[in-house]
């Protein structure tokens, strides 16, 4: 769906998860778009002014207005463009609820044990915040087996919200596994995430923003 | 059981924000008293087995978790009356976003007005104030932040105006005079039945506080 001159506009940065959300929604929902990348430690006149409250990317601006938080662009792009592509979020209101819970659950405790694995500082502390993330990570493989219904996708045969929650962390997960030399999304103990992790990457909303291992490594 | 039952505790201004929005709704339910500072009932164990905590909505004995979330799926599940979210993705956006705000960053901040104490607190006290001035400027000379009608983020907030002489008394500064909007606006959500019925005395916020601090090792 082509979008009229500065129609839509993303303000992010490649390298961001968060940026990567909005990203994939809008290509599920095939809307053109103009990407604005920041310049690494210097923040846009435009940024600073379409978020004043926080200061930070993703910022969605659709004719000039702007959206801020990224689980909140993506709630967004799925209701002004419902008409386009697949919907992101359930019809359901149950399962929309069950989505909701699962992606604030990613940001609010998964991230920062997986986060925590990159700071730690000791061998101690490292594995402490892996036991944590592969212990958050079971709790998904079991949602993920509510939700997708034997299908794909937590959204079932096509991408959902919780899907791009999880999923735009991957780049990084790569990076720690990486790093570390641990396995995040382990075949052994969360087999349904280890295909899902694959498959999440593989598609055609989402291979062309992810950000490539090499070059988040650099 | 009926067939809506929250899981909640009579302070909890999460638990609060439920109970407005049921309330606003006329929706029948059942309130269950959970003790919070004691031992968890099972059937809050089985509902909310990742966090175990309220609120928590049981509809037809599927459980809601997240005070939000909750908001929205009532909102949601009984859309023919009192909707809290607006109609057009645009504005659903903004009432998210300061809804959000309000947890995670009025209420964060909120906290540390009565868990620290000297030059921390003193510093907390300045950024609340900050936060104080940029909901009174998206509030601006609305009646509500919801715009004419009672909506999400007053439903969000309003619980917290019970907290209000807790972060005065603490930190020692006027909402009244930081942001003079605000505290009209919480005035005016406290002439609502629904807030009204569901908000806990000031003094007895006061007192849960003077026991949250000495949980905290605070004083």
């Amino acid at each position: 769906m082509a979008a009229e001159e500065g129609e839509v506009r993303l303000i992010g940065a490649w390298p961001s998860p968060f940026v990567l959300r909005p990203r994939v929604a809008l290509n599920l929902k095939w809307v053109e778009y103009e990407f604005l990348q920041e310049k690494f430690g210097e923040k846009s006149e435009l940024l600073l002014r379409s978020n004043p409250v926080y200061k930070k990317i993703p910022v969605l601006l659709h004719h000039d207005k702007p959206v801020c938080e990224s689980m909140i662009i993506v709630e967004y792009v799925d209701g002004a463009w419902a008409n386009s592509g697949h919907a992101i979020l359930p019809a359901d209101t149950y399962e929309r609820a069950l989505h909701r819970f699962w992606a604030f659950y990613i940001d609010d405790k998964w991230f920062p044990s997986m986060f925590g694995i990159a700071k730690a500082e000791t061998e101690e502390a490292k594995a402490e915040s892996a036991e944590q993330a592969w212990a958050g990570l079971k709790l998904l493989e079991e949602a993920f087996e509510k939700l997708s219904k034997g299908k794909a996708f937590f959204g079932g045969d096509t991408i959902g919200y919780v899907d791009i929650a999880l999923g735009s962390y991957l780049g990084w997960a790569k990076v720690i596994e990486r790093m570390t030399g641990l396995k995040l999304f382990d075949e052994e103990k969360t087999p349904l995430l280890a295909v899902w992790a694959g498959r999440f990457c593989a598609h055609e909303a989402v291979k062309e923003v992810m950000p490539e291992t090499e070059k988040l490594m650099e | 059981m009926k067939a809506v039952v929250l899981l909640d505790f009579w302070a909890s201004p999460f638990g609060q924000r439920c109970r407005i929005a049921l309330a606003e709704k006329g929706v029948d339910y059942e309130y269950r008293e959970e003790n919070v500072l004691g031992d968890k009932s099972p059937l809050l164990l089985q509902s909310n087995p990742v966090h175990k905590k309220i609120p928590v909505l049981i509809h037809d004995g599927k459980p809601v978790c997240e005070s939000l979330i909750i908001v929205q799926y009532i909102d949601e599940a009984w859309p023919d009356r009192a909707p809290l979210l607006p109609a057009d993705p645009y504005s659903r956006a903004q009432a998210r976003f300061w809804a959000d705000f309000v947890d995670v960053k009025f209420n964060e901040c909120g906290s540390r007005l009565w868990k620290l104490k000297g030059e921390a607190q003193a510093a907390a006290k300045e950024e609340f104030i900050g936060i104080l001035k940029l909901l009174e400027g998206e509030l601006g000379d609305k009646k509500y932040f919801g715009g004419d009608a009672f909506g999400f983020v007053d439903v969000a907030l309003a619980p917290f105006v019970s907290w209000f002489y807790s972060y005065e008394t603490c930190a020692g500064f006027s909402i009244e005079e930081a942001a003079p909007k605000v505290a009209a606006w919480g005035k005016r959500c406290m002439e609502r039945e629904s807030v009204a019925n569901a908000l806990s005395h000031p003094d007895k916020i006061y007192e849960i506080v003077g026991v949250l601090k000495k949980k905290f090792g605070v004083e």
